[in-house]
């Protein structure tokens, strides 16, 4: 299955191997680079290459490519989806995945990725499980280990592992008992030109009960019970420990989407005259009474824009020269006073004026509802006999929100 | 020098020790030592006088007596190797602490080894003692962790070891350790493939493994050693599709692709001959089928009961968060799955367009292959497929290539407006691309050809080079499909020609005004004018079609261009391509006559000017199909290394039976093996014992006719309930009854006995005939499975009910008597043992749920080993306090479901009191199923329950319970000693109906025996707080020891303690879940009575007080 595994950064070094069989050469990364000399952006490398001996399969997150080494036939979303996991584990032991915190924790990632893979096939993924093997790395701790000599490296098998329910450790036991619920949606929505609804959908991270006929696809986390969902749309489940996403669901566009804001822009470059005029003001359509928030607008303008003269009534933009991407950052929206940005682009003299307008991304967050309209109305917990505090909070937040000019 | 030669010699003297330590490795390793000295020196001599530095003070580190700074060494040895740096002359320092107490210490060595081994061949065998011994340790992660290292050392010498230690590790106790031992069996396959035939026979055994930790590393492994052994998958088949769903998701994966293949050679197309893929052609269906009928086999397709085992067992998994499980589920179902059920598939597929880039990557192509072939699977929901600015290149282009598949005359309108947008983007590739699906939109759908075209004119004038040139390209093929109305267009192209410098757009054009110059004859010879310009500064492919154009013009058109062609002919002669150059010696000897061209001038212009077949613009998915989807051979479109195709469907379905297992399938958990006289010899018995005779006896049991198993389930279940009904109530009244059940069953098993005799002799039928039993009382459905799940007193036992059956059928009708007095004289645990057997008549012993591995043995026993376990811990009194057989009172049945709410189900339930089979801490609970409706119902069993812990052991599937008819089930109910009621699902096939068992207090208990001291003394320790007392009125016709009695036991299945006078009655029990005394006593005091209850549970205690109360007051 998984062969090798190289962690290579944005500049093309490999700072990291693991071969899981025999050894590889890393020359084989050379066949990834030339791939990566002829995309423009790192996203746009195809995730499988071949090469004449073996398959490499790259999914990149955070700055860091993974690149996986394959010689035989294997589903590729095998491997990509256990790269991500492998991502998603350093995420939760170091707090973020990046090539400074892999490089000043590499004994530990070596030691996740031993105990990940074992021959190339998947041995323990979930993070309960891992977390018993090998501790995640604190000051307090590595202080603890030089003194007493003790390790981050536990002896027994994690009573996970041999469980049917891995996500959770037997005998847990917490001082304080809680049981917190976000329902986060997030609207992915393309707005042509004149603010029509081209495709708009829902799509929602963990939990929800009731109304369901409205969801349209869910996935869940392998600790609900299906059936139970199935007949009565309820879920059951028994909670693993920590943050988790319980389930995903998915409104999808064939019902009506709420679009909570609408923007006014006009975006247009002269004939004559190296330059362009932009003006975008952004108002609030169906927020469902509640305040939109942290909303902020990001425009990848064509090659050609130097420079940006503008002024905003609300918030401040800023142009990023080499990554031709203007952000314009407005906070709250005042319904009061509609948040506007106007000014001139400078264009590059001599080249012709774009064709294409550049689209809109809008980000932005309301709290304390749910665009779906969708509620946890009920709460309950069994077997447990102290009362746990339950908190649910939602919130909507902007997807792939794109208007396009 | 002298510091390095030090470290040497004292490197080889611990590496001498670490060798008489390796004495038991039963290898020489004499000749091996000279090497590894050599080794050794040639390490020390390593080149590279930086690192040399660098590596030194690693070595001292190693070789320090501290842990610590061996750890820090290692760790620094581990960040070498992460880098990729070569730090193998430390091996010899790095190898002595492999048998390091520091856990960690020891897992960076077991990385540094397992990296450097190959290398130091020879020096790594120092280590293997250490694993050998690590392999008997009693904790299975050590054991295990040991396995893993040791079959990772790619060491060839060590191969006979590795085996040994696979083998072992296969039967060892911890699933753990038998999965690590699936993933030795690959390493060691790569290392040696000499060993495969032992390995299979390791593999082979650990496909029957019952665990889910296992199931899935093993078919890793059989898929790289073995994967056309499918004979091995046969009897292994309903096993995995059964635990598939609680497999670890990686495991899934694996399972789910290989059970694909197997499925493609053992069961027979679900699709229509003719209609492969045509969802919506009806009536081919329906030839189809006639055809079929006139071919061959007049009976219409039904689906072999293993297939729908595998695509119902695997539906639930496209709600996996695993994008790789659902991507699998959703391949099997368009390999496998009739046409009109892999629709399903399609939701979950667009929602992991919402994953990470490199999913949704994968995902696209396999959806641009399906929406090939079936349109309407993704049609709706086409806007998924949109493309946002903010894509990969790569992802827009296959959104692209879906959109293009899924257009078709409704939504054609909608795509080419969005198409709009994407032609204007920025990203100019994918705009060429547009341009390409336009032109593909327009040749499928003829409405949209003049639109598309008359679109694709107006981008000639964009200001984007890429944009003109591509449209000039698809503008072309599409002219070539309808030439004659469109010389306009050709006109204007002609006119864009200056301004168009993309080569292939150029000579696209020239290429048109060649093929269509007599629509256009006074701007074609313009044109070649222009080009006889610009020829030599020309890329090749353009003077190519510029030789061509003027070849056309001088056969149509000789007068305006004669000179112009021979210039042109000119230039190509002495053009530095020798492409070029032949293609104009060619064409001047085809089209200019002189006296050496031979016969082809005259043909001249029929060769140049054919009419030419329009070029097809197809997907470039449109052969991806042949490869299994989701493979990564279906994503790089060429066959990867390992492949495996995908058998076609055979057209004859192989032998079934082979995945017939002589234990009681899940797939026909309904099916309970027949007839009472099956009892002794069960699945378990099986089970454990490889007794041939047994088998041989169970299979011509099950040999019977189907007229006689019929027969002898009626048999046994009137035989049970005689057995019941006798024992839960004594009086006499009822043997005439009975009597005359057994009478009836008797005659009944007559003929049967005398089959049975019969079929004994035919043991090599043994398969077929339990097949054919098992789908006997399929149709009977209410055939009770009589299966003694005690396996330790099967033996014993077993030999007791022969002989009863034997009178039964034998001999005239004695039974009540006769049985009576055998269960007198069995002591009471048998009893017990017997009439939970009988109970248990339906229950379904699954041969991998955990629950049944291990139910079996302790089921029966746990009663009274509970209580001796839990006499230890009451100190002497451990003996006296048992849990007895139960006390009879009248049975009341409550109502689970009524007919009505139950569409014709009615559903009734009762506590039998008996100490449960499945777990010790159940509640066993009958439920009695009939049918009060017209039809019969099918697939009855337990769907979905609540609280969530709640632990339940169902009855069997009940496949039919044809109308009028009933059956009786048992299930055991985990109540965790509370109150709250037990809700669940009683489904049929169609419907499902929520039902709950309240369970009244007094059932949650079990009687237990103990003299009066032991009571007294149990009493005394659970006063105060554990004490709950009340005054009850007692009617006076109650006061006898009996009445009381019989109040008491009516409400709570507690045992009378014997006790001397008379006004004093104590009970006794236990809760079953906990196991905790419940002591009842009653004082008569005239007309009423002082009711004591003495338990650690003290809300059990109100509520059992409030009952008691109840029931004596109204009495």
């Amino acid at each position: 299955m998984i062969h090798s595994l190289f962690l290579i950064n944005h500049s093309g070094d490999i700072f990291l191997e693991k071969h899981w069989k025999s050894v590889i050469s890393h020359s084989v990364c050379d066949y990834f680079f030339e791939a990566k000399e002829k995309a423009v952006d790192p996203e746009d490398v195809p995730p499988v290459l071949q090469t004449p001996h073996h398959y490499l399969i790259t999914v990149h997150r955070g700055k860091l490519f993974f690149l996986s080494v394959v010689q035989t036939e294997v589903p590729p979303l095998f491997v990509i989806e256990f790269l991500h996991r492998v991502a998603d584990t350093f995420q939760d032991y170091f707090g973020e995945c990046s090539e400074s915190v892999i490089k000043d924790n590499v004994v530990t990632v070596y030691e996740l990725l031993e105990e990940m893979l074992d021959n190339g096939f998947p041995l323990a993924t979930e993070s309960n499980v891992l977390k018993e093997l090998i501790r995640p790395p604190t000051i307090l701790r590595s202080v603890v280990n030089t003194l007493t000599g003790s390790s981050n490296v536990g002896d027994t098998l994690p009573t996970g592992q041999l469980s049917t329910i891995p996500w959770r450790r037997a005998d847990v036991k917490y001082t304080n008992n809680e049981a917190y619920f976000d329902v986060i949606e997030e609207i992915d929505a393309i707005l042509d030109k004149s603010g029509t609804t081209v495709f708009a959908e829902i799509q929602a991270l963990c939990f929800s009960s009731h109304n369901p006929r409205l969801l349209d696809d869910v996935s869940f986390h392998p600790c609900v019970r299906f059936k139970r969902w199935e007949s009565e749309r309820t879920l059951s489940f028994i909670p693993p420990d920590g943050n988790f996403t319980l389930m995903n669901y998915h409104v999808s566009s064939q019902n009506p989407v709420a679009i909570p804001v609408y923007v006014k822009q006009s975006i247009s470059f002269f004939e004559s005259g190296p330059c362009g005029r932009l003006d975008i003001t952004i108002g609030p359509k169906q927020t469902m009474g509640k305040t939109v928030e942290a909303l902020m607008v990001k425009i990848h303008m064509p090659k050609a824009v130097l420079s940006a003269n503008l002024t905003a009534t609300q918030g401040n933009y800023t142009y990023d020269l080499p990554n031709k991407v203007l952000v314009w950052d407005i906070g709250k929206l005042n319904p009061q006073k509609l948040p506007n940005l106007k000014g001139i682009l400078s264009l590059q003299a001599g080249a012709p004026k774009p064709e294409d307008n550049p689209s809109l991304n809008i980000d932005l967050r309301i709290q304390q509802v749910a665009i779906s309209g969708l509620k946890v109305s009920r709460l309950e917990m069994f077997g447990e006999k102290y009362k746990p505090f339950k908190g649910v909070k939602y919130v909507t937040k902007a997807g792939k929100f794109q208007v396009r000019t | 020098m002298d510091v390095g030669f030090s470290v040497r010699s004292e490197a080889v003297g611990a590496m001498r020790t670490a060798l008489n330590s390796a004495e038991n490795l039963q290898l020489t390793l004499k000749t091996g030592l000279s090497q590894e000295e050599k080794a050794l020196t040639h390490a020390e001599r390593s080149p590279e006088e930086t690192r040399k530095a660098g590596n030194e003070d690693l070595k001292e580190m190693l070789e320090s007596n501290k842990e610590s700074l061996k750890l820090e060494a290692m760790k620094r040895v581990v960040g070498l190797i992460a880098k990729g740096k070569n730090a193998s002359e430390l091996f010899p320092a790095v190898v002595k602490n492999v048998a390091s107490k520091n856990i960690e210490l020891k897992k960076l060595v077991y990385v540094y080894l397992v990296r450097y081994a190959e290398e130091q061949q020879d020096l790594a065998l120092l280590s293997i003692s250490t694993f050998q011994r690590a392999l008997k340790e009693p904790n299975q992660f050590i054991r295990a962790s040991a396995l893993r290292v040791l079959s990772s050392i790619r060491v060839s010498i060590i191969v006979p070891i590795m085996m040994l230690a696979i083998k072992e590790a296969s039967a060892d106790m911890s699933p753990y350790v038998r999965k690590t031992a699936a993933h030795a069996i690959q390493k060691l396959y790569s290392l040696d493939p000499d060993q495969k035939e032992q390995l299979i026979e390791v593999i082979e055994k650990l496909l029957k493994d019952k665990s889910t930790l296992v199931a899935g590393s093993v078919v890793v492994a059989f898929d790289e050693v073995c994967p056309d052994r499918i004979d091995l998958i046969h009897k292994n088949y309903r096993k995995l599709c059964n635990l598939l769903v609680d497999v670890e998701e990686w495991g899934q994966v694996v399972i789910i692709s290989m059970l694909t293949r197997y499925a493609r050679t053992q069961f027979t197309s679900p699709w229509k001959e003719g209609a492969m893929f045509d969802e919506d052609n009806e009536k081919a269906f329906y030839e189809s089928e006639e055809e079929k009928k006139d071919q061959t086999e007049a009976t219409p397709y039904t689906m072999d009961p293993d297939h729908r085992l595998l695509l119902r067992n695997t539906k639930p998994l496209l709600q996996s968060r695993n994008t790789a499980v659902v991507m699998s589920v959703a391949q099997l179902y368009w390999h496998l799955a009739p046409k009109h059920e892999v629709n399903i598939v399609t939701k979950s597929l667009v929602r992991l367009l919402r994953s990470h880039r490199e999913v949704q990557y994968i995902v696209l192509q396999n959806i641009a292959t399906m929406s090939i072939q079936r349109k309407g699977m993704f049609e709706p929901f086409m806007k998924s497929f949109y493309v946002r600015s903010t894509d990969a290149t790569h992802i827009k282009t296959l959104k692209l290539e879906i959109l293009t598949n899924l257009a078709n005359e409704a939504n054609i309108s909608t795509i080419l407006r969005e198409f709009q947008t994407y032609v204007k983007s920025q990203d100019k590739a994918f705009a060429a691309a547009t341009i390409q699906a336009i032109g593909r939109c327009a040749t499928d759908i003829s409405e949209v050809t003049d639109t598309c075209l008359s679109g694709l004119v107006l981008l000639l004038s964009n200001r984007d080079e890429t944009v003109v040139a591509e449209s000039v390209v698809v503008i072309k093929k599409l002219l070539q499909t309808q030439p004659t109305q469109h010389s306009d267009i050709i006109k204007h192209m002609a006119k864009l020609f200056d301004n168009i410098s993309v080569s292939m757009a150029r000579a696209s054009i020239l290429w048109l005004m060649g093929e269509y110059c007599e629509r256009v004859p006074k701007i074609a010879p313009d044109v070649l004018r222009k080009m006889a310009k610009t020829f030599t500064a020309e890329e090749d492919i353009v003077k190519l079609q510029t030789v061509n154009l003027a070849a056309k013009l001088y056969l149509t058109n000789s007068k305006q261009t004669k000179l112009l062609t021979q210039y042109i002919l000119n230039l190509g002669k002495y053009d530095q391509s020798y492409d070029i150059r032949d293609r104009t010696r060619f064409v001047r000897q085809l089209i200019v006559p002189n006296e050496k061209s031979g016969a082809l001038n005259k043909y001249a212009r029929r060769i140049l000017l054919a009419p030419k077949p329009a070029p097809m613009l197809e997907s470039a998915f449109k052969d991806r199909d042949r490869f299994q989807l989701g493979t990564l051979s279906h994503s790089i479109n060429s066959k990867a290394t390992g492949y495996q195709e995908l058998s076609d469907w055979p057209a004859v379905a192989p032998d079934q039976s082979v995945r017939n297992v002589e234990v009681v399938e899940p797939a026909q958990e309904s099916a309970p093996l027949v007839g009472k006289t099956k009892k002794p010899k069960s699945s378990d018995a099986k089970f454990y014992s490889d007794d041939e005779e047994e088998k041989e006896e169970e299979a011509s049991e099950s040999g019977g006719s189907e007229g006689s198993s019929s027969s002898s389930s009626e048999e046994s279940s009137s035989e049970s309930e005689e057995q019941s009904s006798d024992e839960s109530d004594e009086t006499s009244s009822d043997s005439g009854k009975s009597s005359s059940g057994s009478e009836k069953s008797s005659s009944e098993s007559e003929p049967e006995q005398k089959k049975k005799t019969k079929t004994k002799k035919a043991p090599q039928k043994k398969s077929k005939a339990a097949a054919a039993a098992s789908s006997d009382s399929d149709e009977n459905g209410n055939g009770p499975v009589t299966r003694d799940s005690s396996s330790s007193a099967q033996s014993s036992f077993g030999s007791e009910t022969d002989s009863e059956d034997d009178s039964d059928s034998d001999a005239p009708p004695p039974p009540p008597a006769q049985q009576k007095k055998k269960k007198s004289d069995v002591k009471a645990k048998l009893k017990v043992e017997e009439k939970s057997k009988m109970e248990v008549s339906l229950l379904d012993l699954n041969d991998f749920s955990p629950a049944p591995a291990n139910a079996p043995k302790p089921a029966v026993i746990s009663p009274s080993l509970l209580s001796d376990l839990e006499g230890l811990s009451l100190s002497n009194v451990s003996s006296t306090v048992q849990v007895t057989a139960p006390s009879f009172g009248p049975v009341k049945t409550h109502e689970l479901l009524h007919h009505m709410t139950g569409k014709g189900l009615s559903a009734k339930y009762h506590f039998p009191r008996q100490p449960c089979l499945y777990q010790p801490s159940m509640v066993a609970v009958q439920v009695i199923l009939a049918n009060s409706s017209d039809h019969s119902l099918e697939k009855i069993h337990i769907g979905d329950r609540s609280p969530a812990g709640l632990n339940i052991h169902c009855f069997n599937t009940i496949e039919r319970l044809e109308p009028e008819a009933s059956v009786t089930v048992s299930m055991g109910i985990d109540f965790s000693d509370s109150t709250q009621a037990a809700n669940f699902q009683l489904c049929t096939k169609e419907d499902q109906f929520s039902v709950s068992i309240q369970p009244v207090v007094g059932e949650l208990l079990m009687p237990s025996t103990m003299s009066e001291q032991d009571f007294s003394k149990e009493q005394g320790k659970l006063l105060g707080m554990n004490e709950t007392s009340a005054t009850v009125a007692m009617a006076t016709a109650n006061t006898s020891s009996q009445a009381v009695s019989k109040q008491v036991l009516s409400v709570a299945n507690v045992g009378v303690v014997s006790s001397g006078p008379n006004d004093l009655h104590r009970f006794a029990g236990r809760t079953v879940s906990s196991g905790a005394l419940v002591l009842v006593s009653l004082e008569l005091k005239e007309s009423s009575a002082l009711l004591t209850i003495n338990t650690e549970k003290s809300v059990m205690a109100s509520m059992l007080l409030r009952d008691l109360k109840q029931a004596l007051a109204l009495a």
